[in-house]
């Protein structure tokens, strides 16, 4: 399979910090990457780094050959990157289907009717085509964020990124988006996963990344991952889940 | 009370009342643009100009208007340049009132969380864009209740054009009381004028709360 993001030795520091040392990674298209790690490992700043929000200080960020140059600049790479994050972010002064097509017809110059129709069919597929006309206060969690979702989703974006999309939601909420998520992988959209949901990355990951003090320590299956983590580091993350 | 003195008042009156009006959103509408250039040159943080506007707010907020409007109408004319009373009036309104509207309108810029820029930016929007589109709406609802404030104290503000010789309400009532001594029909018709004047604001203003509002925090 053809590879579509890959990462060379990038670095990343806050002042003496170092959040992320020399992490290397390619990504394949229409694969499922699930990051792990302890609160602090540096999972979000990686996935922040992949499309721009945060500077790097050393190493490269590829997507499809073309280099996401980092910094706080306008970075075009950027629009085949979608992003979804722990706390929603919709817009809250616009309605639902504003919210949605927003970027499309600013940043695509697609036409109104055009993304109208596509918006209300993606929403439609959450469930939440009758919600257009809402304002985001007017939702709950789950479903803020599962508009978050269909609002990446309509830049067509060759990557996903998913930053703790479920942390902020009441556990009965977390499902709805979880569902979502797994259809999308059925479709094969390529995508980056932070979460801490560690049965859901079971199900839905091609590939586990373990991450501690900022490195990639573990790069494996979920089967293995899971059963036989080989780092000392991994075991010990994977038994504080245990009860 | 004496209802004939009142009637024959009405007409002095009414006329401060256009006047005070007059200058009075004058100065609003110069300070609400004084506001938005000084609130965006400090948003942006424009090197120099961004300093040159902190002193320029600190300078204004903290010194009385009757004072600045001293400085204006006395202060100018001894460096040769001539202002009249209305001109003094309007600029030193707008000048305060500049002041006080660019740090509301800052305040409102930069209550906008920062990962709503983000958001916006990772959906591709560049600089242009996500300040139009995204920071000035939010920014806008969040800055409506204090721009209100700051329009009602400056109306009220007006009352100090009487010392550079403005015939604006306080004026002519301060002169029909030193002519007539009917202190109390005077006064009356002074608060009457001046409730004229800012109850119809006061009331546009928690509308257009509300209706900023609703969209952003619900009702």
């Amino acid at each position: 399979m053809e590879e579509i993001l890959r990462i060379e030795h990038l670095q990343k520091r806050f002042d003496d910090f170092t959040v992320l040392e020399d992490i290397s990674l390619s990504v394949k298209k229409g694969e499922v990457v699930v990051i792990l790690g302890p609160s602090g490992c540096g999972k979000s700043t990686l996935l922040r780094c992949i499309n721009g929000l945060e500077s790097i200080d050393e190493g490269k960020v590829l997507l499809e050959g073309e280099t996401v140059n980092p910094g706080h600049v306008n970075v075009p790479a950027r629009k085949k990157i979608g992003m979804v994050f722990q706390s929603y972010e919709l817009f809250p002064h616009k309605t639902i289907l504003e919210n949605v097509i927003l970027a499309p017809l600013r940043v695509q110059k697609r036409s109104k009717a055009e993304a109208t129709e596509e918006a209300l069919s993606l929403l439609e597929r959450v469930g939440l085509a009758v919600r257009k006309d809402s304002y985001p206060r007017q939702l709950s969690g789950g479903q803020k964020q599962r508009v978050a979702i269909v609002r990446a989703l309509m830049m067509h974006p060759e990557i996903l990124l998913f930053d703790e999309v479920t942390a902020a939601l009441d556990p009965e909420m977390v499902r709805e988006v979880l569902d979502v998520i797994l259809d999308l992988a059925k479709q094969k959209a390529t995508m980056l996963i932070v979460t801490h949901e560690l049965s859901f990355a079971k199900a839905i990951a091609d590939r586990i990344l373990f991450l501690d003090d900022g490195a990639i320590v573990e790069d494996s299956d979920p089967k293995s991952f899971f059963e036989t983590p080989k780092t000392q580091r991994a075991q010990s993350f994977l038994r504080t889940f245990e009860f | 009370m004496n209802a004939e003195i009142i009637s024959s008042y009405l007409p002095l009156y009414g006329k401060a009342f256009l006047l005070t009006v007059q200058i009075g959103w004058i100065g609003i509408a110069l300070a609400f643009l004084i506001g938005v250039i000084c609130a965006f040159i400090l948003f942006f943080r424009i090197p120099v100009a961004e300093k040159l506007v902190k002193c320029y707010v600190e300078l204004f907020r903290n010194t009385p208007l009757l004072v600045q409007l001293f400085f204006i109408y006395y202060g100018l004319p001894a460096i040769g340049i001539k202002v009249g009373a209305k001109v003094c009036g309007a600029v030193g309104l707008g000048l305060l009132g500049g002041s006080y509207m660019t740090e509301s309108i800052r305040s409102g810029l930069e209550a906008v969380p920062v990962i709503q820029t983000e958001s916006a930016r990772s959906l591709g929007l560049n600089a242009r864009q996500l300040f139009i589109a995204i920071i000035l709406p939010q920014a806008f609802t969040i800055s409506v209740p204090g721009i209100i404030a700051n329009v009602i104290f400056l109306l009220k503000e007006t009352s100090v054009f009487s010392a550079i010789s403005l015939m604006d309400l306080m004026f002519t009532a301060k002169d029909l009381i030193g002519l007539y001594y009917n202190t109390t029909e005077s006064l009356f018709l002074l608060v009457v004028f001046y409730i004229l004047m800012l109850l119809p604001v006061s009331i546009a203003g928690s509308f257009l709360e509300k209706k900023t509002r609703f969209k952003m925090f619900g009702d």
